[in-house]
């Protein structure tokens, strides 16, 4: 090959090679971005009254005096809104019929939304979900239903060639002419006087149990499940993957049993991981039965079964990458072969065998398939560690689909959606550092 | 004695120069008291890697507290002898052996030979210093460590007197928590030796410890081979001459797996029997 189309290769070579680095950061940016930001919005966000109201309802934390104060200046507010209301309905009681079943018609549709934004109207029954209890708690969420509040939401399919518009329609325009008119006006010119919003920092969003599924509070559980799945999963994988890998490296014969091994250790890491949740379901909770139904040790137990061709072959290459020369010294002084192999093979390979094992713990905490039938829950409560045994237990991988996608209000939850993917996200970006920083330090300490 | 038709083809070549020999005159040396009865002695002892005859039916007796060099082109043989000494060819699965070979009248290749027991016995000593990637003192410690020793004050006991015996304690005395790696290659080789010598072997076996070394660091281990030389049966592999001249006693010539020749010292360089030993040590080959 002449000089020219060498350097013309090297050049191209060099720029693809550029071009996909840049390619892949653009679209960890793409994603990233989003995650960052609206994950973030989970623990600080402009909050209201109802907000602290609810802080202190659930969870027993905040400040009771300054919520009565400020309950009290927003009440005054609210005691207009009540007022107005009242007010309307008397005179609708004094309509003509058919007048009267105009207006009732629309004013049923003003009472929900009102109740949206601030909450339980006065005289209205005890709700029975959590969630019906407050007005809007977050200040956007507080934005968005005013918006429904002052238009009706309307669909212009008169042309049938075209999909539906939407369209807006005031509500203030449909009671012209009533006392309810003035309502719009009023509480569009008072709902900050109403909600009062301030800023707020919420961590009790990590530590905090969730509220009527999501709908308030944390996602302590999901994360607490996490944690117990990935670390059970590596008290399982992480032993044995060792020993498996010091018995390929150290102890097989080449051999025909031998090669089947090393294949089928090669197999399984590729098999995809809902397979391993199915034989999870299958053999650990139906054949071994080591819980009733689904529980963290079966689903540990999968993930372990998961994660255990990563660790051996990280291993594998650890200890393989020792020096031949550690080996000679260590048997030329009398030491046997097992000695050798824990006092100079297994700390030699320590940095590769624990850099595996760190980023085989993130995967086992990423990995939503496995634990689908062995043992996640959509909704539940921090477990405890003597637990593990019998219940199972909310995890983020499976409760960020579940919000997502079977979560009969996903819409109105979405800053907790992103708050556990950034949470997940964090925990395996956490995790695959420390791996870094892990095998960084020990290998600066073997090498002097 | 064998030979084949390569080596004969060398030695018709034209006769050696008598005038270089005398660059190998080794230097006169303290007498050694006890020792010089057969330590290792091979008979008709061959060793093979699958096929390939390696070591080729070598019949020899090394004398006890006596220091032997081993010399040789590359190739030879010369590690492979040097290492079947302490089985360290065990660790290469196609290498087998046949005749016999024995350690103060024991078969090291016998059925009942506990092959740990023997490298506790012989030391080996690498041509690349492989020392642990732990703090020196560990080093030293690991093979007393290893044998039962964990009193920390006899442990220190142990280091001290390894190190000063491999004569490197001044060098590290104030740093024994250092790590090893960040000693110089000279150093490092000098600590290689008192990590064997602190197990207290019989035998030292040393594959070419210089060849990775400056002139300095050489005439630093040449030296500890001199201190060495009547305590310890000491085999030493080399591809310098004149080191093989100054350090030993006496001198084994391997040429293709043959031990072509095993003499004094002293008779091997100035008077050598063979005539492929007379080339090699006259520079003719190498
Ligand atoms: N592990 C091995 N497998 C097969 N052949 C080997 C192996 N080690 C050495 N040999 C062969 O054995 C012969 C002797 O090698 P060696 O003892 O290392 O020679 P020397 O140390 O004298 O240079 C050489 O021909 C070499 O190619
Ligand atoms: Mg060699």
């Amino acid at each position: 090959m002449n000089i020219g189309t060498r350097k013309i290769l090297d050049r191209s070579f060099t720029a693809l090679g550029i071009g996909s680095i840049v390619v892949m950061a653009i679209a960890l940016l793409i994603v990233l971005v989003p995650i960052i930001t609206n994950g973030i919005g989970a623990v600080f966000f402009t909050g209201t009254v109802e907000h602290r109201k609810m802080l202190i309802n659930e969870f027993k934390r905040g400040d009771t005096d300054k919520l009565a104060e400020e309950i009290a200046s927003s009440d005054r507010y609210r005691s207009t809104v009540y007022k107005m209301l009242t007010g309307f309905e008397a005179e609708l009681d004094r309509m003509p019929p058919e007048k009267k079943a105009e207006y009732k018609e629309k004013y049923s549709q003003v009472k929900p939304a009102l109740q949206a934004l601030l909450g339980p109207l006065p005289g209205d029954p005890e709700p029975m979900l959590t969630r019906f209890k407050y007005g809007q708690t977050r200040w956007e969420k507080a934005e968005e239903k005013l918006h429904d509040f002052l238009y009706e939401s309307k669909w212009d399919n008169s042309n049938p060639n075209v999909m539906s518009k939407e369209y807006f329609v005031s509500r203030a325009l449909g009671f012209e002419g009533t006392t309810l008119a003035q309502l719009f006006p009023y509480v569009k010119e008072n709902i900050d006087h109403m909600l009062l919003p301030e800023f707020t920092v919420y961590w009790g969003f990590i530590t905090d149990s969730s509220v009527d599924s999501h709908f308030f509070g944390g996602i302590w559980p999901e994360i607490q499940g996490t944690f117990f799945l990935a670390v059970g999963a590596m008290l399982f994988a992480f032993p044995l993957g060792v020993i498996a890998a010091v018995y390929f490296t150290e102890y097989a014969k080449p051999g025909f049993f031998n090669s089947m091994l090393r294949s089928a250790n090669s197999t399984l890491a590729g098999v995809p991981s809902i397979v391993f949740g199915m034989f999870g379901l299958a053999f650990f909770i139906n054949t071994l039965k080591v819980s009733e139904s689904k529980s963290v040790i079966a689903g540990a137990l999968t993930l372990a079964i998961m994660i255990l061709p990563t660790i051996i072959r990280a291993a594998e290459e650890a200890i393989l990458a020792v020096p031949k020369t550690y080996r000679e010294a260590s048997l030329s002084l009398g030491s046997t072969k097992w000695n050798t192999i824990a006092t100079v093979i297994l700390p030699a390979a320590l940095p590769g065998i624990l850099t595996g094992g760190v980023i085989s713990l993130g995967r086992a905490a990423g990995e939503t398939a496995p634990i689908i039938f062995t043992a996640a829950v959509s909704v539940g409560s921090a477990i405890g560690l003597a637990d593990v045994f019998s219940s199972p237990t909310p995890a983020l991988s499976w409760n960020i689909y579940n919000l997502a996608s079977e979560h009969e209000a996903a819409s109105q939850i979405r800053h907790v959606q992103y708050g556990m993917v950034l949470a997940l996200v964090s925990i395996v970006l956490l995790l695959n550092l420390s791996a870094i920083v892990l095998r960084a330090r020990i290998s600066k300490k073997l090498k002097g | 004695m064998l030979m084949t038709a390569d080596a004969r083809e060398i030695s018709q070549r034209a006769p050696a120069q008598k005038a270089t020999r005398d660059m190998y005159i080794p230097p006169a040396r303290k007498k050694i008291s006890g020792g010089g009865t057969a330590h290792i002695s091979a008979k008709e002892f061959s060793v093979y890697y699958d096929e390939f005859e390696a070591v080729k039916k070598v019949t020899a007796d090394i004398l006890s507290k006596y220091v032997t060099a081993i010399i040789g082109p590359s190739g030879c043989g010369k590690s492979t002898f040097l290492r079947a000494i302490n089985r360290m060819n065990d660790l290469i699965p196609s290498c087998h052996t046949t005749g016999a070979l024995l350690f103060d009248g024991n078969d090291i290749y016998g059925k009942f030979t506990d092959e740990v027991l023997l490298r506790k016995k012989v030391g080996m000593v690498f041509q690349k210093p492989n020392p642990f990637p732990k703090s020196i003192f560990d080093n030293i410690a690991y093979g007393p460590r290893l044998h039962g020793v964990n009193d920390k004050k006899k442990l220190m006991e142990i280091v001290e007197r390894s190190l000063r015996k491999a004569a490197i304690w001044d060098e590290v005395c104030d740093r024994l928590d250092k790590n090893a790696l960040g000693l110089s290659g000279g150093q490092q080789q000098r600590l290689c030796v008192a990590r064997t010598l602190a197990v207290e072997p019989e035998v030292l076996l040393l594959d070419e410890p210089t060849s990775a070394l400056d002139p300095k660091a050489t005439a630093k281990i040449e030296d500890l081979i001199q201190e060495l030389r009547g305590s310890y049966t000491i085999m030493i592999v080399t591809h310098n001459m004149q080191q093989a001249s100054r350090v030993s006693d006496s001198t084994m010539f391997f040429y293709e797996g043959v031990l072509v020749e095993h003499a004094s010292t002293a008779q091997l360089f100035t008077n050598p029997k063979d005539p492929i030993t007379e080339d090699y040590i006259t520079g003719r080959f190498s």
